[in-house]
């Protein structure tokens, strides 16, 4: 058997795994980035209860693992009878999961922002919603791209502990096509697929923080 | 009637009293220049005028509008409604020691943004407005330049074009000339004798003595939270009356 007739076998199989990585990559930014915007400002609240809610929320998002949030997740909406599917579910546990790192990563931008920048907003007049959309985010979107980009990168890869709760996604898929083929290539092209998916993230950030480089 | 008054104003972080029981008065057209050693409280009193920080108590107003007032027999300040203050923030500009323009926007963007959005300015007008701005400052070729691109002399040139475009009734300057070079701080100080030909009227706090006597029509001396001296700028400058004041300005004519 030939390398190319091993791979025409792969690919096709591994058409719908890929859709569900990709869905649960993108799904999983278009909530946790609006959310993990809401957590920051919970964490940096003037108002203690809501400062507290946020810190445990962080504390239990980052200090337990991802695949046991993913078990909890699914039996958790199973038990409430939510009707979710299993990649539905994967969703809601990323997005809640990442939030707390995006907060985070929000947090520490937002703070570096020196203090003079709200200053001269104020006296200016802008509002408080104008300060923080035209003159604060915009300046912290540049100083957390970085940081972000690892992220990201990071949840290419982890889309595969969704087979925790029985996802077929990559690597899942090539696991069972390594077994039936004995060969070790499922499991290389699956590698290049993550490969590929990270290396159009890492360029996108490349030319994200160029286009933000025109200034400081 | 003042442009602005400042009445027992009194202000402390904590256990520090830094303002204690301070009254001033500035009236339309006068340049008033504040001197003074360092830790003096002359940034927060700048900073109570604007709003960036809260007094204590006392009494602050800008002609008709009431800031914050201290009702009888009480001690603590009570501040007028946000819409007031909102009305009174369009007052007055300040310029900072260390400029505080925004580094995303063009020098023409950092000085249009706020006729623009808080001001509801057409954003033609405000460009044509800032032009004539830049101009007055020497910067007329400078609109599309971020401020990483210029020097720290025309940076502050750009902050007081910026405070400019919201056309105050007064302007404030903290020590706009000490974050410069000693070479740069002449292009600024020339703005400023400008803005005082224009009878523009002016609170500068200052550490440029011979400035200050030039184009003041009165000094402050302010020293650990209180106004010790104040008056003509040859009298305070020249003929100081108190002991703490020729203590203070004569580290300066030492050198
Ligand atoms: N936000 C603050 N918190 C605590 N202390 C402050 C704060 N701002 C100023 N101070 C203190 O108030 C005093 C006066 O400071 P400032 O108004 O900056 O003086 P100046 O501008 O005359 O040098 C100093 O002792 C300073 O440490
Ligand atoms: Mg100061």
């Amino acid at each position: 058997m030939s390398l190319f007739e091993d791979i025409a076998r792969i690919l096709p199989r591994m058409m719908e795994p890929l859709s569900a990585t990709l869905m649960i990559f993108v799904f999983t930014l278009l909530f946790s980035l609006p959310l993990g915007l809401v957590v920051a400002f919970g964490r940096m609240s003037r108002i203690k209860p809501i400062r507290w809610v946020a810190q445990v929320y962080l504390l239990v998002m980052r200090g337990t693992p991802l695949m046991l949030q993913l078990i909890f997740f699914w039996f958790g909406l199973e038990l409430g009878g939510a009707g979710f599917s299993r990649l539905q579910t994967a969703i809601v546990a990323f997005s809640f999961n990442y939030a707390a790192y995006f907060a985070e990563i929000y947090r520490g931008g937002i703070e570096s922002i020196p203090v003079g920048q709200h200053e001269a907003a104020d006296v200016l007049g802008f509002s408080k919603s104008q300060t923080f959309f035209r003159i604060i985010l915009p300046q912290v979107v540049k100083k957390i791209l970085p940081p972000m980009g690892n992220e990201f990168m990071t949840l290419v890869k982890d889309t595969s502990l969704a087979q925790v709760i029985a996802v077929v996604e990559i690597t899942s898929m090539a696991q069972k096509i390594q077994v039936s083929m004995v060969s070790l290539m499922p499991i290389i092209v699956a590698g290049i697929f993550y490969l590929i998916m990270n290396a159009i993230v890492s360029k996108g950030f490349s030319l994200a923080e160029k286009k933000l480089g025109y200034y400081r | 009637m003042s442009v602005l008054s400042a009445q027992n104003l009194k202000k402390s972080f904590g256990t520090t009293d830094v303002l204690r029981d301070i009254s001033f008065e500035i009236n339309e057209g006068e340049v008033l220049s504040i001197i003074g050693p360092s830790g003096s409280g002359k940034s927060t009193l700048l900073r109570c005028v604007t709003l960036l920080e809260r007094i204590d108590s006392g009494r602050i107003a800008y002609s008709d509008l009431t800031m914050a007032d201290t009702p009888e027999g009480q001690s603590k300040a009570v501040y007028s409604e946000g819409a007031v203050l909102q009305q009174i923030r369009r007052r007055f500009g300040l310029v900072f020691q260390n400029f505080n323009l925004f580094p995303h926007f063009t020098v023409m963007r950092n000085i249009i943004e706020a006729p623009v959005r808080v001001g509801k300015k057409e954003k033609k007008m405000a460009e044509s407005e800032a032009r004539s701005l830049l101009e007055k400052v020497g910067l007329a070729d400078r609109e599309k330049a971020y401020p990483c691109e210029l020097s720290g002399g025309q940076q502050q040139r750009v902050a007081i074009a910026r405070a400019l475009a919201m056309q105050p009734e007064i302007l404030f300057f903290d020590e706009p000339t000490s974050a410069l070079d000693p070479e740069l701080t002449g292009d600024i100080l020339k703005v400023i004798r400008d803005l005082a030909e224009e009878h523009m009227t002016m609170v500068i706090v200052t550490h440029e003595m011979s400035f200050a006597r030039d184009v003041s029509d009165r000094i402050i001396f302010m020293d650990g939270g209180v106004i010790v001296e104040q008056g003509d700028p040859a009298q305070v400058i020249g003929n100081p009356q108190s002991e703490r004041t020729r203590a203070f300005l004569s580290r300066f004519h030492k050198n």
